[in-house]
């Protein structure tokens, strides 16, 4: 589907092992030219590895990075098109901000950087900061030197490994814009390495959800967050609820699934696994925010999902929404988070609830996979 | 002490070369043969050399030469005929080292915590004294302690020290420029494991319900223990060895090992003087092993 | 209330006895100064008898105490040279290169801080005199063993900062097309130098200070301390505490505008 002149990234079977631990396995993977491309996943899944990998930072175990025409699973790092905005930043410490920039271009042997640095540190907002040191500025200034010291030198692709990881969330927010701006003006490859679910789908127009060396999915943002394919994905990306039910049947391309008698539907493209659907054995899906409470018994089923006899255990208030854990009679927890909207009734603890939620917002997932996988803890958030 | 700034988000990268980045070949061995051989030329052939010379016959002489017979016996006469200096060099620097652990422990523990923006400055003051020859200020010991001095005439004033009473040429005197060379040995490595102890523990302690003398020994003891450990082993090894302090501010009857093995080399009797020295090397090096097996830590270098 | 007035002088008082540990350590340096400025009414004597500028006008005058410094000075410098030499490349070698053998390595260097200086120097002294070198002691004999232990000091030194070095510094700089030559120009050895810096003032002022060592190895050259140590025995003449207080002086003179200069260069950019 690639045009032949693109110079996309493309990885293939890419393998990294320290010692007998694999840190990144048989990874392919392909990046378009002038995309915004973010690999998420926690801490120690491999992304950053991988990325290390494509700046040559990092050897092979084995496998092949092709930068369009070019094979560069081997070049030195400083034969490659390729520049890095690093975790922390790692400015040069002794070094003006003029010269941290200048670094790359003066190692290329051009001469009369001046008027390009002036422009790159106009571009990132800093013309007036050239003469101090790294240690002078804010985060997010230096954030922004490391940013503009990898860009003037025109990479084909420009390589973020958790650029924002050192800022506050109001700072972050604000560069997280301010990036996806200057790739848009600038029009180069970035590949973004991130553990912020957020981060990701604000800026990048593919993510790549990455778990233990693999790729678990990857695709547009929206798709990756209504439509997950694996458990490990629908509990990183955002919050789900996943209940254990067993398909009884289908109706025309709707999927028939039980649980305690009651009957969930599911339409027919959005189970996961076909697999998982013919074995009889499988998670239901549902997102907090896609589900409706309702007072207990009042509920019909016209056509939508329900579950009945819930009964509220804890409601937190946050602003723009309720959060509600209510207890199923099986005994799980579901979430459902209402939208303060005003027009929604409010419940309390200890109140009985029934459930609802359109068939159209329900996944199916395959219920060998741990319903935990990828629940962010709370240290990480 | 540090200024970088240290990075905040998940420390999924490398932080410091983990010795899977270290490169190979044959560079590293190139870089460091020099020294190594330096060393091994230097330091450890003459170790051997003082092995081999502690078992010459003593007969000899430097100008007729000396025989190799193995004499074990240069060890046993010289044991016993200066055991007394050895058991009074150990004596003399334990309580050295524990002195200079009772006056550097809180100097280290207010630089660390209580000298604010005065901290580089004590730091600088720590290590001025050594700004000046050893030998020197040793000297000025003499003065200070001398009969005619104030700190003399007040221990007088005050009954502590009789009429016809020194401070000079006495054991205390060797212990207290013993203590005074060697302070800064302890104070540095007491400081830099003081230093890296959060502030906010004491608080946490505080918090939990502790006095701040038991604060101070549940969490700032414990959390120090490397300190002490680096900074009594670099008290207690060169003090055990040293003769200059016994020479200039002690008497006859305060003779340190070091002296006698100083005097038997300058005598000439080299088998002797080598058996001592690597007596005291052995006493050394098991009483390391012994105190750093109890203090149960390891990070010395 | 108690408790308060408790804390006040608890906080104040662990500042107050490391003030007078500080005075205890920097007595004898007011008594080398004052003695600088002592006229002495013998030549036994040692004790303030009189003010007078004579010494510091005639620092030379005793016979052959400026030789001494002169000799102590020539060595210090040389042993300075090769101990940072040495000692840099193989602090480079223990951080940064893979090779069998590391722990020998380690203990190489932690042997010599580890062993009394009478150890040491008699040990040299045996080796010297098992190879013949009996009749050749001297300048040469000195400056072996001054590099020797040095050594050790220069690797923990330079060790130390070379590991506080963050290793993404020189990934950035080969990411930004900097060859591993260039590389280590330009941001490793720059990052690197205060160290080296910092290892090479500890040497030269180690060798310059060095008496047990250099007495059991020096056959009829004389260093200072060695100066110091024949005019202990027979009277000190004025002029060492004059030497000393240049000393002390100088070295605090550098350090205090080091601090100065990196404070001021701080505030007038922050």
């Amino acid at each position: 589907m690639a045009d032949s002149d693109a110079e996309d990234l493309v990885l293939t079977g890419v393998t990294k092992k320290f010692g007998t631990f694999k840190a990144v396995d048989d990874l392919d993977l392909t990046v378009p030219q002038g995309s915004f491309f973010a690999l998420l996943g926690p801490s120690g899944c491999g992304k950053t590895t991988t990325l290390r990998m494509v700046a040559g930072l990092e050897e092979l175990t084995a496998g092949a990075i092709t930068l369009g025409p070019q094979d560069i699973s081997y070049l030195k790092p400083y034969k490659r098109p390729v520049n890095t905005v690093f975790q922390s930043y790692a400015l040069f410490p002794h070094m003006t901000i003029f010269e941290n920039v200048a670094f790359g271009l003066r190692r290329q042997g051009k001469k009369d950087v001046k008027k390009q640095v002036e422009d790159m540190l106009e571009l990132v907002e800093l013309a007036q900061y050239g003469a101090r040191k790294p240690t002078q500025l804010s985060g997010g200034q230096q954030q922004r030197v490391a940013l503009a010291r990898a860009l003037i030198n025109r990479p084909q692709v420009l390589l973020l490994d958790e650029p924002l990881g050192a800022l506050d969330l109001k700072l972050r927010r604000a560069m997280q814009i301010e990036l996806k701006r200057i790739q848009t003006e600038v029009g180069i490859t970035f590949v973004h390495v991130t553990h912020d679910q957020e981060e990701a789908m604000t800026m990048a127009d593919t993510v790549a959800v990455m778990n233990a060396g693999l790729i678990e999915q990857m695709g547009e943002p929206k798709e990756l967050y209504e439509h997950p394919r694996t458990t490990f994905v629908a509990n990183f990306l955002g919050q789900s609820n996943l209940i254990k039910a067993k398909v009884n049947g289908t109706d025309g391309d709707q999927i028939r699934a039980e649980i305690e008698g009651s009957t969930l539907r599911v339409p027919r493209d959005r189970a996961a696994d076909d697999a998982a659907v013919r074995s009889g054995s499988v998670w239901v899906g549902i997102r907090p925010e896609k589900v409706f409470l309702a007072a207990g018994g009042t509920e019909t089923s016209d056509g939508s999902n329900v579950l009945r006899r819930g009964r509220v255990t804890d409601v937190s208030f946050i602003g723009v929404s309720t959060q509600y854990l209510v207890r199923m009679p099986w005994g799980q927890e579901l979430m459902v988070f209402e939208q303060n909207t005003g027009a929604r009734e409010d419940f309390r603890v200890g109140d009985e609830v029934d459930l609802h939620w359109l068939p159209d917002h329900t996944f199916l997932l395959d219920a060998d996979q741990d319903a935990t996988a990828g629940v962010e803890r709370e240290d990480l958030g | 002490m540090s200024t970088a700034a240290a990075p905040v988000g998940p420390a999924e990268a490398v932080a410091a070369p983990a010795p899977e980045e270290r490169k190979r070949g044959w560079t590293g061995y190139l870089l460091l043969a020099p020294a190594m051989l330096w060393l091994l030329v230097f330091f450890i052939i003459p170790m051997v050399s003082l092995v081999s010379t502690s078992l010459y016959d003593p007969s000899g002489s430097l100008e007729t030469g000396y025989s190799m017979t193995g004499h074990i016996a240069n060890y046993v006469d010289t044991l016993s005929e200066y055991s007394k200096q050895f058991i009074r060099s150990i004596i003399y620097a334990g309580i050295a080292t524990l002195a200079c652990l009772l006056l550097g422990y809180p100097l280290a523990y207010a630089i660390a915590f209580k000298a604010g923006r005065w901290k580089n400055l004590m730091l600088v003051a720590v290590i001025a004294p050594f700004f000046t020859s050893f030998l020197i200020r040793t000297l000025s010991w003499q003065l200070i302690l001398g009969d005619q001095a104030w700190v003399a005439d007040i221990l007088r004033g005050i009954g502590l020290l009789g009429e016809e009473g020194h401070l000079m040429a006495t054991p205390l005197a060797v212990v207290t420029g013993i203590t005074y060379n060697f302070l800064p040995f302890m104070v540095l490595p007491l400081y830099a494991s003081l230093e890296k102890i959060d502030p906010r523990l004491h608080e946490a302690g505080a918090d939990l319900y502790a006095s701040p003398f038991t604060t101070f020994r549940k969490v700032t003891v414990p959390l120090s223990m490397p300190g002490v450990v680096a900074g009594t082993l670099l008290t207690f090894i060169p003090a055990a060895g040293d003769y200059i302090n016994a020479q200039l501010l002690g008497n006859p009857q305060t003779t340190m090992i070091g002296n006698v093995i100083q005097n038997l080399f300058d005598g000439g009797s080299y088998p002797e003087a080598a058996a001592l020295s690597v007596t005291l090397m052995a006493a050394i090096v098991v009483m390391v092993l012994v105190y750093i097996n109890r203090a149960g830590t390891e990070e010395l270098v | 209330m108690n408790g308060r007035l408790g804390k006040w002088v608890g906080d104040h008082i662990v500042l107050l006895v490391g003030l007078l540990v500080l005075l205890y350590m920097f007595m004898p340096i007011f008594i080398v100064v004052l003695m600088s400025f002592n006229d002495p009414a013998s030549k036994n004597s040692y004790s303030f008898d009189g003010f007078t500028w004579h010494n510091w006008l005639n620092p030379c005058e005793p016979i052959g105490m400026c030789d001494a410094v002169t000799l102590s000075i020539r060595i210090g410098f040389l042993a300075t040279i090769g101990a940072t030499a040495l000692g840099t490349l193989m602090a480079f070698a223990l951080v940064r290169h893979r090779f069998k053998g590391r722990s020998v390595a380690n203990i190489f260097t932690f042997l010599p801080m580890a062993s009394p200086e009478i150890v040491m120097g008699s040990s040299l002294l045996a080796l010297f005199v098992s190879a013949g070198f009996a009749g050749t002691l001297g300048f040469w004999t000195i400056l072996i063993a001054h590099i020797m232990f040095c050594l050790s000091f220069v690797v923990v030194t330079v060790k130390a900062r070379l590991a506080g070095l963050d290793p993404r510094l020189e990934q950035a700089a080969m990411d930004l097309y900097a060859n591993e030559w260039q590389t280590f120009w330009r941001v490793t050895f720059p990052l690197v130098f205060p160290g080296i810096l910092a290892a090479a003032l500890l040497s030269f002022s180690l060798s310059f200070d060095d008496f047990i060592i250099t007495n059991l190895n020096s056959g009829q050259e004389v260093t200072f301390p060695m100066y110091v140590w024949g005019a202990a025995q027979r009277g000190i003449p004025p002029q060492i505490n004059v030497i000393g207080s240049v000393m002390f002086f100088l070295a605090l003179f550098l350090v205090i505008s080091s601090e100065v200069f990196q404070r001021r260069r701080a505030r007038v950019t922050a």
